[in-house]
């Protein structure tokens, strides 16, 4: 078999994986148990599919053989007795492949895979344990190449994902099929876990975005795939919009040295207008609904500035209006901060700065509080106040990144703000 | 004779598929096209976004709109070529072409009856 067979089937593997170990996972209602019979179906498949052609479902094929090698195993450790061989096995699977898939029962798949992801976010699983367990499980991710994304040791994030997985086992599965109420809030919790997943991705810092990019991509398949079992869900719309609109700007997030630049300053030719067109799409859709929602609202800020060809066009005034939606929606004083950006522009600094005033005590350690604030200072040409709100943002960044990130901040609303005069700041030194 | 030829593959494992293995089957779906277009056989082609981007028009009164593709299948509509072919063997012999790019899925081959190309470019 040929290096490029095997990776192909390595990929059909990856994308019959949810349903299949979702099934798996239904039938044996223990974890460890369904991912060890898809991984010996895995092993079968790679042996057989290259002689025999790749099923027409794969899934099903995999659902079968995983199940039938497990209980193979069950009746072998009882009695002892030989089995036939592997490959006769197959190929009698084989010649009955289409007419076992057409009976498995497809009306469960949409639950299946659901409940695989919501074992996942389990309330009491700290999110990174919810994140690591998603990518091994969900998405088949080697402990390898989780630990890489996550720039921790490989010991340390199997110990991770086998805490994530005796809590999961300890707290019990729900296997009866879930109501509506109870389905939607698993979407819920489904729908934060991929988008944690994407912010990992896209808060990576200019030296660790490549190592990590695979998580927004893999983000953004699994909210396809969540998108393509609910199709109406107007807030997983949202979601996969939000998604694929920020990581269209990824070619463009980044300068040579690794350093990030503002949205402002991007080449928006390197923006990728398929994944914009793909985003846009969405929200046009998902607003049809008239059933508004974090996710929505995001991806409508995103929207906007998608559309807009140049920074100029850019449509504040209707920004302002949608961060006034999303701190009805999800009030947090990080959206008011992200709102006053928008009044600035829209209604001067002052008006913005009125707006964040109250959020000093709950911002207190928040360092873009006062590096908004400085720059919204500055604007008002009230540089020593600027000057202090710099130095303590400054003092506030937890990384060099962040540091750098605040001074570009504050170095180009210098020169937006006071296009003639220089302005010298204390605190502007590398942290 | 127009034949249009009809690309269905799984959705999902389309979408699992690496940067790499995507444009290493659009290089190679491009030598096929490259090979129509100098004999001046090849009309418009498209590539589909995904059917989680689309949206369905049921003809009620009023029109109903719902989410998602026409059919729910177990392989998608992903894209399509208009190719002028002589016969049913020769536009099979295109799509088989195609086939030989990526594994998996099938074309549909159908004959096209009213052809406007349009004034479109991208």
């Amino acid at each position: 078999m040929s290096e490029a067979d095997t990776a192909w089937i390595e990929t059909a593997l990856t994308s019959a994986r949810p349903q299949a170990v979702g099934a798996l996972l239904r039938y044996f209602r223990d974890l460890d148990t369904a991912e060890e019979a898809f991984q010996n179906a895995s092993l079968r498949a790679l042996k057989s599919w290259p002689q025999n052609g790749p099923p027409r479902d794969p899934a099903a094929w995999l659902i079968m053989v995983g199940r039938n090698a497990a209980i193979d195993e069950v009746r072998r450790t009882r009695k002892q007795q030989p089995l036939p061989e592997d490959d006769q096995a197959i190929s009698d699977l084989d010649d009955a492949e289409g007419a076992l898939a057409e009976r498995l029962d497809g009306s469960h798949y949409r639950d299946d895979i659901l409940r695989l992801m919501f074992i996942c976010c389990h309330p009491q699983l700290p999110a990174t344990q919810q994140i690591a367990l998603a990518l091994r499980i969900v998405s088949g991710l080697t402990v390898k190449q989780i630990a890489r994304a996550f720039l921790v040791s490989d010991a340390a994030m199997e110990q991770r994902i086998t805490r994530a997985k005796a809590k999961v086992a300890e707290a019990g599965t729900p296997f009866e099929a879930p109501g509506a109420i109870e389905r939607s809030e698993r979407l819920a919790g489904v729908a934060a876990i991929i988008y944690l997943i994407f912010n990992e991705g896209y808060s990576a810092s200019g030296d660790t975005a490549e190592i990590r990019k695979p998580l927004c991509e893999e983000a953004i398949r699994l909210a396809r795939l969540l998108l393509r079992l609910f199709q109406s869900e107007p807030e997983i719309m949202g979601l996969t919009a939000l998604i694929l609109l920020q990581h269209a700007r990824s070619a463009a997030r980044f300068a040579a040295d690794g350093s990030l630049i503002l949205l402002d300053d991007q080449d928006r030719s390197l923006w990728n207008g398929t994944m914009i067109a793909e985003g846009l799409a969405l929200i046009d859709k998902a607003m049809r609904h008239r059933r508004s929602g974090p996710y929505q609202i995001q991806a409508a800020i995103a929207a906007l500035h998608a559309r807009a060809a140049t920074p100029e066009e850019t449509d504040w005034a209707q920004i302002d209006l949608l961060y006034g939606a999303l701190e009805v929606a999800q009030p947090s004083p990080v959206v008011t901060l992200n709102r006053a950006v928008a009044v600035a522009k829209v209604r001067g600094p002052q008006a913005a700065l009125d707006l964040i005033e109250p959020l000093a005590s709950k911002l207190a350690n928040y360092f873009h509080f006062y590096g908004v604030r400085g720059a919204f200072l500055m604007q008002l040409g009230r540089n020593d106040e600027a000057c202090v709100a710099f130095d303590r943002a400054i003092a506030l960044a937890n990384t060099s990144a962040e540091a750098a990130h605040i001074r570009m901040h504050i170095d180009r609303l210098i020169r937006d703000s006071q296009p003639k005069q220089g302005v010298a700041r204390q605190g502007a030194k590398a942290t | 004779m127009l034949y249009a030829i009809l690309c269905y593959h799984d959705e999902d494992f389309v979408g699992s598929w690496s940067k790499e293995q995507d444009e290493a089957v659009m290089k190679k779906l491009a030598v096929v096209q490259e090979k129509l277009t100098q004999q001046g056989r090849l009309g418009p082609v498209a590539r589909l976004l995904p059917t989680t981007a689309a949206a369905t028009l049921r003809k009620e009164d009023p029109p109903l709109v719902l989410d998602g593709p026409y059919a729910e299948t177990k392989e998608q509509l992903l894209g399509f070529y208009i190719v002028d072919c002589k016969n049913l063997d020769e536009a099979l012999d295109v799509a088989g072409d195609l086939g030989a790019a990526n594994p998996g899925g099938a074309y549909e081959v159908r004959p096209v009856g009213v052809f406007r190309p349009g004034g479109l470019s991208t």
